[in-house]
């Protein structure tokens, strides 16, 4: 086993396999992500990317391999210790709490008041509200505080998810195909969101958006049948025969 | 809609608070007879079952099946205290062992056994009735949420709890009184507790108690941990990963269900005069959902509304025709959830409350909609 506490790296991922009956959807994976880098995932449908965060997040157990985190062993930890450890995870298919105001989901994703008295005693004081406005405004929904997040529309969902991530201030940000379903103008924003995140922080995000992932990768990371296929910059992943042949060709 | 401020009784509750205050300590003491309000009494005690439920089902998405489990258990721990009072030597003379409780003498037991003797103590007895329930439910909550299990599969173990629960109280027939229960109860501390006048003190005694839950219930609704149990029903995954552990949230809210329900059942002890496995296992435990689905389950008031619409139904209907009931309750049941998933609240919020605010606003002009006023 390698040195998992090198300072070099935020996370590192070693020979990180998972087996659903047998079958391997992410096979012997390591990749390592440095200190405010913007990893793009990309790959063909079924690659194992999805697989590959609920690996690191705690929501699917790894078979074998090593997941570590700043020098901590995430796969011995539970899914709100890794959330605590600063590790924050946004899922592909927007998850808001849709009968609850833009201002409660928010709310809820503060990093106070996690435990059962914490939560009872909870007090919504000008601090709380301070943070959850100033997260509103960069994800373009301050007018929306007292909405129910039922009827906001699918972008402004994902940016909500995306503001119940930052609220909590990650080291580590991982977002699973954060543009889906957005309108051309709805995938500028984010764009632009995401760059303003992304400066002081690690980011993985998966993606199929080209462009987009042209826009905001510092390195891109290509799945195929759970095994890295080809990494290094956007322009070496494109010109990369094997990633044309599987990926990018069709 | 409305702002995210939550205080912690908006003028809409306060009014709702203080028509169910209006019913319970004056309308039914005033145009009730003592036997009477002592069946209203009864019925109240399962509203607190059913306020519980509100918070683990209806918010929170944890439907249990055997709330009745933790109606009895309560309820047991009193009926105990009050068998040992009733058991004196002197009142059970003609017994081959005097001083312990009749069916403990019919089962040929010669001695009270050790776990019953704590139950000679009030203050002991006070504690067991919150106690046991908590601590019993509390090894269930760790038991199956710490393992994930939820759903179907959570209801369908609660159910089962129960079941085992009554064959096991209905088998001990020597320690328990088996299937007729602990019956013959009379005095609390000397005081008769058979008279109406004790009947009507316990019943406003009840009453007081029931708010003390309405407003725990609000509490938490209108806290953090309410907002959680919410966002937990809809989304369990998102709640973990924003650095929650779920399952402690589960648990606390299932203990709180059973505590409420603990206190129903040992003030059902103390006004009915009895308790008996008939309250413990799976028909209870059902009709203690539907009480709060009729009365919405999302809203605390309304679960009381509910218990005390179907109950007094359920007497009404079963004085005249005790076999159709059951078939009576299925299909109102039905009914509920297929024309109003919110209950009796739901109609309240959605079809009289906009009007009585249109009838308030407009003075009085003639409205369209409303039937004209004789
Ligand atoms: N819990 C599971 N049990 C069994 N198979 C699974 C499980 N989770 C994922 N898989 C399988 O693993 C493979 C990888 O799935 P994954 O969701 O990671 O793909 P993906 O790269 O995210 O694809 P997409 O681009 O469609 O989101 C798929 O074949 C999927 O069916
Ligand atoms: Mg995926």
């Amino acid at each position: 086993m390698l040195d998992m506490t090198n300072p070099k790296y935020v996370l590192m991922v070693e020979g990180l396999t998972v087996s659903f009956d047998g079958f391997k959807a992410v096979n012997d994976l390591s990749f390592y992500v440095e200190p405010n880098e913007c990893r793009v995932i990309i790959g063909p449908n079924g690659a194992g990317k999805t697989t590959v965060l609920d690996l690191i997040c705690g929501r699917t157990r790894a078979t074998s391999g090593n997941v570590a985190f700043k020098g901590a062993d995430l796969l011995k930890m539970r899914e709100d210790q890794i959330v605590h450890a600063g590790v924050g995870r946004k899922f592909q298919t927007p998850s808001v709490y849709e009968d609850l105001s833009v201002f409660a989901n928010l709310e809820l994703s503060f990093p106070k008041g996690h435990g059962v008295f914490g939560a009872l005693f909870f007090k919504r004081d000008d601090a709380v509200k301070a943070r959850i406005e100033e997260i509103a405004e960069m994800i373009f929904l301050s007018d929306h505080l007292s909405q129910k997040a039922a009827f906001l529309s699918h972008g402004q969902k994902q940016w909500l998810e995306i503001g119940m991530l930052l609220i909590q201030d990650p080291e580590l940000l991982m977002l699973d195909e954060p543009v889906a379903g957005m309108s051309v103008a709805e995938r500028k924003k984010t764009a632009e969101l995401l760059n303003r995140i992304i400066a002081d922080r690690s980011v993985i995000v998966i993606e199929h958006d080209m462009g987009f992932v042209a826009d905001i990768a510092t390195r891109v990371t290509v799945l195929h049948q759970g095994k890295v296929l080809s990494e290094g910059s956007m322009e070496h992943v494109q010109n990369d025969p094997r990633v044309v042949e599987v990926y990018l060709g069709h | 809609m409305k702002s995210h401020s939550h205080a912690f009784l908006s003028p809409r509750d306060m009014i709702g608070f203080a028509l169910l205050a209006a019913m319970i300590f004056v309308v039914f003491p005033l145009l009730l007879e003592p036997f009477r309000l002592n069946l209203f009494g009864k019925y109240l005690t399962y509203a607190f079952v059913a306020v519980g439920l509100v918070l683990c089902w209806g918010v929170g998405g944890i439907l249990s099946l055997g709330q009745g489990v933790f109606f009895g258990l309560g309820g047991y721990c009193m009926a105990m205290f009050l068998k040992l009072e009733a058991s004196s030597p002197e009142n059970t003379a003609i017994q081959s062992t005097p001083g312990i409780p009749d069916f403990m003498d019919w089962n040929q037991l010669s001695a009270l056994p050790w776990w019953w003797e704590p139950f000679n103590s009030f203050a002991f007895t006070l504690i067991a009735v919150i106690a046991v329930p908590v601590v019993f439910s509390y090894i269930i909550g760790v038991a199956m949420f710490r393992r994930r299990v939820g759903g179907v599969y959570f209801a369908i173990i609660t159910q089962a709890i129960a079941a085992i629960l009554t064959i096991l109280i209905i088998g001990q027939q020597g320690f328990t009184g088996g299937v007729n229960g602990i019956t013959d109860l009379r005095t609390l501390h000397g005081w008769d507790i058979r008279t109406d006048a004790a009947k009507t003190t316990l019943y406003f005694v009840n009453g007081v108690l029931l708010f003390a839950v309405l407003l725990a219930a609000q509490f938490v609704r209108r806290s953090k941990l309410g907002r959680l149990l919410i966002a937990m029903r809809d989304q369990e995954d998102r709640v973990r990963f924003s650095g929650y552990d779920v399952a402690n949230f589960k648990i606390f809210v299932f203990c709180l269900g059973a505590a409420f329900a603990a206190i129903g059942g040992a003030m059902f002890t103390l006004q009915v005069g009895f308790m008996s496995p008939s309250f413990v296992g799976i028909v209870p435990s059902i009709e203690m959902v539907i009480f709060a689905a009729v009365g919405g389950r999302l809203s605390i008031l309304g679960a009381v509304w509910g218990t005390l619409l179907v109950n007094w139904a359920k007497t009404s209907f079963s004085e005249s025709f005790p076999e159709l009931w059951l078939l009576g309750l299925g299909a109102l049941f039905i009914a509920v959830v297929m024309a109003f998933p919110n209950g009796l609240a739901g109609v309240w919020a959605e079809k009289i409350e906009p009007r009585l605010l249109k009838l308030t606003r407009r003075g009085d002009k003639p409205l369209p909609n409303a039937t004209p006023a004789e």
